[in-house]
C-alpha cells in the first residue's frame, strides 16, 4: 500500500463545452511549469489530461477536473481527478484493453494514457458515473 | 517556577559551549581537515544558543514542539552539510551526541538533589535522542541526494550524442538501457537531430549487455520517435549472442534496420544521402 | 469563426498551425484542406507542426486523416517540424500515424515532396512510353 500523497494546492475547473479544453489544457501546463517539470514530462501529461477530458465530454457529457500539486517522499507531481456523472463503463478491464473503442476515436485513449502517466486509476459505476485519478510525477 | 534545568544551562550557557568543544575534539578519530576549530566552534555555538534560548518549562518534554523548529532546521543544515563532506555517520552521531553528554554532566555537578537530577536528566536524554534521530534523517537524505545527483549525472555522462557527419549522428549506449535511460536518450538524441538538422541517426548497442523484449521495445520506440520527427535510426553493434536472445525470445526488429557494426551502419547511411566514399589514387 | 490559413505554393499547400487546436478547428482544417486539394489539384500537402505542443490522439487522427484522404486524390502529406517532447509523447501513446511522412523541418519537407513527384512523373513516363511502343 502505497502513502497518501500531500496536498499542496488545489484547483477545480468546469468542463462542459469543447471550448473549455484549451484553457483547461493551460491551466495544467500552467502548474505543471510551477513545480519545475520537464518538458517530455509536460507533454505527456497535457496530451493524457487531453485524452481524458475528450472522454469526459464525450461519454460523461462534461464534468469537472481537480488540478492538485501532489508531493510523496521526495517526488513532487500533477495530480488530476476527473469526475463525470455520465452512464459509467460496464467493464473496465475491457475499456483498458488497445484497441478498445465505444465512441468514434481509436480506441488507444485509455491504456495510450495509462503509459503517459504515473499513476493511473479509474472506478465507475453504471449509471452513476466515472472518475479517473491520474497523477504525473515531475520527474516520472 | 522555572524549570531547573533550564536555568542552570541559561546561566552555564559559556561553560557548556566550552565542554561540549573540548569534548568534540576530543572524540577519537575526529576528522579536523573536514572543518576548521573556528567554523566548529561557530556551529557549535549557533546550535547551543538557539536550543537553550527556547527551552521553556511546556516544551522541555515535548521534543516535537515547534519552539524547537529552529534547532532542528540548524541540525538538518548541520548534518546534510556534513553528509556531503563526506563526514562518517559516527562523527556526526558523535557531535550530537557528546552535546548530551556534557548537558548531563552539567546537570550532575549542579543538581544535588537525586530525584530532580533524574527527572531533569530523563527529560533533556529524551529531547536529544529525538534531535539524533533526526539528525540521522537528514544525514542519510543528505546522503541519497548524492547518490541521486550522481545517478543524474552517470545517466547524462553516458549518453553523448556524436556528429560523425554532416547530417549523420552516432549515439553509443553503455549499459543498461531501462526505460528512464531511453527517456534521455531519446530525449538528447532527439534535440540534437533538430539541432544539427541531421537526417540519419545511429544508435550503437554494442556496450548494451543484454537485449531482452523489454530494451528491444525501447529501441523500437526511439527508432518510432525519430522517425515521427522525419529523420531515419540505424541501429548497429547488433552482437551474435544478441541476435541469438532476439530470435529466441521471439522479437520482431524487422520494422528498423539493424546493422553488425557501427562501420556498416554509417556506409548505409552514406548509401541513403547518396554520398560515396573513394580511395585517393596515389599521384606519382 | 477561426480558420487555420492554407496557402497555395505551386503544386503544394502549406499549412502552418501555430495554435493549439481544439476539436472543432481540427475538423474544420480538414474539410478545408481536403476541399484545397481538389480545387487547386494539388500535388502534395505539407503541414508544419514546429509549434503544436501537444498532439492526442484526435489531433493524430485528424493528421491521419487529411493523408489518407489526400493520398486517395493522389497527393502525398508531409508533417513537418515535429518537437521531440511530441514524438517522444506519440509513441508512448501508441499513435504511429500511419501513411503520414514525416522531414525536419519545411525545407526537407519540400524536397520529399518534389521527390515524389518527380517519381511519379518518370513513372508516368515510362508508363506512357511503353504504350507508344506496343511491341
Amino acid at each position: 500500500m502505497m502513502t497518501r500523497p500531500i496536498i499542496l494546492s488545489s484547483d477545480s475547473i468546469n468542463i462542459t463545452r469543447e471550448t473549455d479544453v484549451v484553457p483547461f489544457r493551460s491551466r495544467v501546463k500552467e502548474q505543471a511549469v510551477k513545480i519545475g517539470m520537464s518538458l517530455v514530462n509536460q507533454t505527456k501529461l497535457i496530451t493524457g489530461a487531453s485524452e481524458l477530458v475528450r472522454n469526459l465530454l464525450k461519454y460523461g457529457k462534461g464534468g469537472t477536473v481537480m488540478i492538485e500539486i501532489v508531493s510523496r517522499g521526495r517526488e513532487t507531481g500533477i495530480r488530476l481527478t476527473f469526475t463525470d456523472k455520465g452512464p459509467g463503463i460496464p467493464d473496465i478491464s475491457k475499456a483498458m484493453t488497445d484497441g478498445f473503442t465505444t465512441g468514434r476515436s481509436m480506441g488507444l485513449g485509455l491504456p495510450g494514457t495509462k503509459r503517459l502517466m504515473s499513476e493511473f486509476d479509474i472506478k465507475s459505476e453504471v449509471g452513476v458515473g466515472t472518475t479517473v485519478t491520474v497523477i504525473k510525477w515531475k520527474n516520472g | 517556577m522555572k524549570n531547573e534545568a533550564i536555568k542552570i544551562f541559561q546561566k552555564k550557557k559559556q561553560n557548556i559551549l566550552e565542554k561540549w568543544i573540548t569534548a568534540q575534539l576530543e572524540v577519537n578519530g575526529m576528522n579536523d581537515d573536514l572543518i576548521t576549530n573556528d567554523d566548529l566552534r561557530i556551529q557549535s555555538e549557533e546550535l547551543l544558543y538557539t536550543l537553550i534560548d527556547n527551552l521553556s518549562d511546556s516544551n522541555i518534554s515535548n521534543p516535537e514542539a515547534h519552539e524547537f523548529d529552529p534547532v532542528v532546521d540548524i541540525l538538518s543544515s548541520i548534518s546534510i552539510s556534513r553528509a556531503k563532506q563526506g563526514y562518517s555517520p559516527r562523527e556526526t552521531g558523535n557531535y550530537i551526541y557528546s552535546l548530551k553528554e556534557t548537558l548531563l554532566q552539567v546537570l550532575s555537578e549542579e543538581i544535588k538533589d537525586p530525584a530532580t537530577l533524574y527527572t531533569q536528566s530523563m527529560a533533556i536524554n529524551k529531547l536529544l535522542d529525538s534531535f539524533s534521530t533526526s539528525t540521522f534523517e537528514t544525514f542519510i537524505k543528505g546522503r541519497e541526494d548524492v547518490i541521486y545527483r550522481q545517478t543524474d549525472e552517470i545517466t547524462q555522462i553516458s549518453t553523448p550524442v556524436i556528429r560523425v557527419w554532416d547530417g549523420i549522428l552516432a549515439l553509443p549506449i553503455i549499459g543498461t538501457l531501462d526505460s528512464s535511460r531511453t527517456q534521455v536518450v531519446m530525449e538528447s538524441l532527439l534535440q540534437e537531430i533538430i539541432d544539427t538538422s541531421s537526417s540519419i541517426a545511429i544508435l550503437d548497442i554494442s556496450g548494451v549487455p543484454a537485449v531482452d523484449s523489454l530494451v528491444a521495445q525501447h529501441l523500437i520506440k526511439t527508432v518510432s520517435a525519430t522517425r515521427l520527427m522525419g529523420a531515419e535510426c540505424i541501429i548497429s553493434g547488433i552482437r551474435p549472442e544478441i541476435a541469438q536472445t532476439v530470435v529466441h525470445l521471439g522479437i520482431d526488429l524487422s520494422s528498423i534496420i539493424t546493422k553488425s557494426t557501427l562501420a556498416s551502419a554509417l556506409k548505409t547511411a552514406f548509401d541513403m544521402m547518396a554520398l560515396e566514399v573513394y580511395k585517393k589514387k596515389s599521384v606519382r | 469563426m477561426e480558420k487555420i490559413p492554407i496557402l497555395r505554393m505551386g503544386h503544394f499547400l502549406l499549412v502552418t498551425i501555430q495554435v493549439d487546436l481544439y476539436d472543432q478547428l481540427a475538423e474544420n482544417l480538414e474539410s478545408d484542406l481536403v476541399n484545397m486539394v481538389s480545387k487547386t489539384n494539388a500535388k502534395g500537402v505539407l503541414i508544419d507542426i514546429s509549434s503544436v505542443s501537444i498532439i492526442d490522439s484526435f489531433m493524430g487522427r485528424i493528421l491521419g486523416n487529411i493523408a489518407t484522404m489526400s493520398k486517395i486524390m493522389d497527393a502525398d502529406t508531409v508533417v513537418v517540424g515535429m518537437q521531440p517532447a511530441v514524438a517522444i509523447t506519440l509513441v508512448e501513446l501508441g499513435l504511429p500515424l500511419k501513411g503520414v511522412y514525416t522531414a525536419l523541418n519545411v525545407e526537407k519537407g519540400m524536397e520529399l515532396l518534389r521527390s515524389k513527384i518527380l517519381l511519379e512523373e518518370e513513372n508516368q513516363q515510362e508508363d506512357d512510353d511503353e504504350a507508344d511502343n506496343p511491341e
